[in-house]
């Protein structure tokens, strides 16, 4: 974060925001608002304000906040909030996301964190205006402020039907500077825009092509640039031979590590770049994706504690039976359908790059950096994101544009094939979790001692009641892995660590309540006290119809819950099982969820079934392929992704808590997709998959195993 | 081999001047300045560069853009000219979309199919749709609108 550097931003936004209202606020102030302890904490956590909001003489208002529209709907959920809380219709709302130059400083776009982090901010700055406004209108109007009542953006004196002002004939020739002060909020069952659902703010947009991506936006001798890659991690350039690409019309620029080739047409430039001849040093063999199990728990740090309670030793004692398993997951693409994209312009020793990215303000830095400039003289603009997941938690292909462009002179476009989308991502990491349990002789878990190594620590904790257990955690997908043990980028990949973690407690779960004998769903509810996650349980149980069985118990049904930075989850699933070929059909899933509230009931909805649906991919299919650092997966060919085909009957089931604080849920429902499936396998044909994904190929030779 | 190739674009005759070799997707995207149309695997692996020629969806990734001389092409820009069409306005009806990316070469499969198959049951819209990705998982939306919108646009009036 740099002081200076966002007040000289802040003076160029006033300079041309012009008349109005403003209140600054930032998210530090959340904790004055709601329930701190619910929050997820999070480190670096700016100190200053974070976002703006302005009240135009034009009757708009506007919200100018560093997050980033990927899909997930912040555009509309944060403009629910905004124009609750200040009154104003709905749509006469604006949101200004994603620019640097615009909006202050914001961290990113992920974790979850736009409605329980920046939401009761922006709510507070909303009301903070709405009581400014007010007192305003109780000068002009000459009445009571008490008595004043306020409906879209109009204040009126209920007494005296002529005395109106509107918000906007409040602001106009004025400049008011506000910060967010303490005003109290509404209640939650009071509002009317949002906790109901709202059309989305960006869906003309999207509907008819119009919205604008990284790669939508073109300048007068705009080239097109394509970087040679090497074939595989590790492998060094020894030479390139560009004469070729040149005689062909191509621009070539080397400037230290980057040798790349530019045209004025994106397809031309990818001949171009096929006429190149680089040879690179092959690197070293050293890992596959069939020996990185043994590879990741022999170069995994120590373990770190990541929870216990009682004693291991007694529980093992108290333990009638006793389960050990081991349960792993290979890397997962992003594969976002929009690949890394930026185009970058140069102009007056300005740089603009509007780039596919989640977190611009870390982009702004690095393109600065690269180029020499100062920050104040490079702008990021993240616009529509063809989906992030994680992904696109930094911009290195905005480097690279910005790069070529000062090279050449002209503004440059640099947008990722889908090889390189592959060979390029941080994927989410593959792991190994080692699992050992004990149960007593009344079907009680007595001790719990997990292990994970690879995916990270989150929820690497049970939040069953289990007196004697253990969590321990070895490298993880926020990096400080020791070199070479995961052989390529890992990241973030929607709901980090909590796929893996959440698949193998699920899995393990199951595994107990069938040596039990004991139905799954009433095995989790013997060992949960906590009561939302009893009651998601509970709400997906009554819409599914789940009857109570031992498995397998050949109908195909599964259950997982869990939790994701405070949200409860459960879900429930019907599957079939073709024995011969190993192929699995998800015929229905039901999914119940507890974020407090939903901002906006439709896109937490949405949420849920891309969540749902996205996750049958890892559950099922996605696993990069890959043989001594050169990635085997280079389109949808080999990856592959969820289709049509797959669709289970969704439904979704949301709880409300009113009184709670509400929550994101564009990644809750992912982390039970592993084991809901999983479980449902066991329970339809009696094998325990224990490696994601779960190919055709592992169940049939699980079956064939089992015999 | 460069030589122009004249086609209808939206409903207006167009011709470029181009290596007919060339991909439809990048004359498109590039010479045109149509940006509707999204580039997404470039080998006819997902759909985000559905276009709509001569009544049929093709992927425009991988259609040279010879085959297209004389023909009638339709982009995302050329659907609903006078307000949204049927299609356009179920998805947004229905949000049946969340990134945005893939949804332009959805609806323009949807609108192939509804042409060919004006009430389609939910298995053909499932098998017409099956090789369109999208990573969001909005697929069930879509099948939703569709369906609606087949509902809506009858009697021909697509």
């Amino acid at each position: 974060m740099n002081q200076p550097e966002l007040n000289l931003s802040r003076r160029g936004f006033f300079a041309a925001a012009g008349s109005g209202l403003f209140v600054f606020f930032g998210v530090n102030r959340v904790n004055a608002y709601q329930e701190p302890a619910r929050l997820p904490q999070r480190q670096n956590m700016p100190a200053d304000l974070n976002a703006y909001l302005r009240i135009g003489a034009d009757g708009r208002v506007t919200c100018f906040s560093g997050k980033v529209e990927l899909g997930q709907g912040p555009t509309t959920a944060l403009a629910q909030l905004l124009a609750e809380e200040l009154d104003v219709e709905y749509n006469s709302v604006d949101m200004v996301l994603g620019d640097t130059d615009l909006c202050p400083y914001d961290m990113g776009t992920f974790g979850s964190m736009c409605i329980p982090m920046f939401g009761p901010a922006l709510r507070g700055a909303a009301a903070e205006a709405r009581a400014v406004l007010l007192q305003m209108a109780a000068e002009r109007l000459q009445a009571p402020v008490e008595r004043l009542q306020v409906k879209a953006g109009v204040v009126t004196d209920p007494s005296t039907p002529a005395k109106r002002i509107t918000y906007a004939q409040l602001v106009e020739g004025k400049r008011i500077e506000r910060h967010l002060a303490n005003v109290p909020l509404k209640p939650v069952a009071s509002f009317t825009v949002a906790a109901h659902p709202a059309r989305r703010k960006d869906a003309m947009d999207k509907v008819t092509g119009k919205g604008k991506y990284a790669a939508d936006f073109a300048f007068p001798g705009l080239l097109h640039g394509r970087v040679v890659r090497p074939p595989a991690h590790g492998a060094k350039l020894l030479s390139a031979d560009t004469s070729a690409a040149e005689k062909f019309g191509a621009r070539v620029v080397r400037d230290g590590d980057l040798l790349a080739v530019l045209h004025e047409r994106p397809d031309l430039a990818d001949r171009a770049l096929g006429l190149v001849k680089a040879q690179f040093d092959p690197p070293p063999p050293t890992v596959d994706d069939k020996t990185i199990f043994d590879h990741l728990l022999k170069t995994a740090p120590p373990s770190r504690p990541a929870g216990a309670a009682g004693d291991l030793t007694a529980g093992e004692k108290a333990s009638t039976t006793i389960v050990e398993e081991t349960y792993l997951n290979g890397y997962v693409a992003h594969a976002p359908m929009e690949t890394h994209s930026a185009t970058a312009n140069i102009e007056n020793g300005k740089a603009t790059v509007w780039v596919s990215t989640q977190a611009p303000f870390s982009v702004k830095p690095q393109v600065a950096q690269a180029l020499g400039f100062t920050p104040q003289n490079v702008r990021i603009i993240a616009p529509y994101v063809g989906g992030g997941f994680g992904g696109k938690s930094a911009g290195p292909q905005a480097v690279e544009a910005a790069r070529l462009a000062k090279a050449t002179g002209k503004p440059v476009q640099v947008v990722w094939n889908r090889a390189e989308e592959f060979f390029l991502d941080t994927f989410r990491p593959a792991a190994v979790v080692k699992i050992r349990a004990g149960l007593t002789s009344a079907g009680k878990i007595a001790f719990w001692d997990f292990n994970v190594v690879g995916a990270g620590e989150r929820e690497a904790d049970s939040f069953y009641d289990i007196p004697n257990k253990r969590a321990l955690s070895a490298g993880g997908w926020q990096g400080g892995n020791p070199p070479g043990m995961h052989p390529f980028g890992v990241g973030p990949w929607r709901a980090p660590s909590v796929n893996t973690n959440s698949f193998a407690r699920e899995s393990h779960m199951d595994v107990l309540a069938a040596r039990a004998g004991i139905d799954p769903l009433e095995f989790r509810l013997n060992h949960l006290s906590n009561p939302r996650l009893r009651s998601v349980l509970e709400a997906a149980a009554k819409q599914f119809g789940w009857k109570p069985g031992k498995a397998p118990s050949g109908r195909g049904v599964g259950v997982a819950c869990g939790m994701y930075s405070g949200a409860c989850i459960a879900t429930m699933a019907e599957v079939s099982v073709n024995r011969t070929t190993g192929h699995v059909q998800v015929k229905r899933m039901v999914s119940a969820l507890d974020v407090g509230w939903a901002v906006n009931p439709d896109g937490m909805r949405q949420q849920m079934e891309g969540c749902l649906t996205m996750g049958l991919g890892y559950a099922l299919t996605e696993e990069v392929h890959f043989k001594d650092g050169e990635v085997l997966d280079r389109n949808f060919g080999s990856y592959e992704l969820p289709r049509f085909s797959w669709l289970p009957k969704i439904e979704t089931i949301l709880i409300e808590n009113p009184g709670a604080a509400a929550l994101g849920g564009g990644e809750p429902p992912i982390i039970t997709v592993g084991a809901v499936v999983a479980n449902a396998i066991y329970d339809a044909v009696g094998a325990r998959m224990l490696q994601l994904p779960m190919t055709p190929e592992r169940i049939a030779e699980a079956l064939k195993k089992k015999g | 081999m460069e030589r122009t190739i004249s086609f209808t674009l939206n409903g207006k005759p167009a011709s470029v001047k181009v290596d007919d070799e060339r991909m439809l997707l990048w004359v498109l995207r590039s010479d045109l300045g149509l940006t509707g149309t999204k580039f997404g695997c470039g080998e006819a692996l997902c759909g985000a560069c559905s276009v709509i020629v001569d009544k049929q969806a093709v992927r425009s990734c991988s259609t040279p853009v010879k085959d297209i001389a004389g023909k009638q092409v339709m982009t995302i820009e050329g659907l609903g000219q006078n307000g949204l069409h049927a299609i356009q306005q179920a998805f947004l009806e229905h949000h049946a979309f969340q990134c945005g990316y893939c949804t332009p070469g959805m609806i323009l499969t949807a609108y192939a199919l509804l042409l060919k198959t004006p009430k389609p049951t939910h298995d053909e819209i499932i098998r017409h749709m099956d090789d369109n990705l999208c990573r969001c998982g909005a697929q069930v939306r879509i099948v939703d609108a569709i369906q609606d919108a087949a509902g809506v646009a009858k009697g021909g009036a697509l």
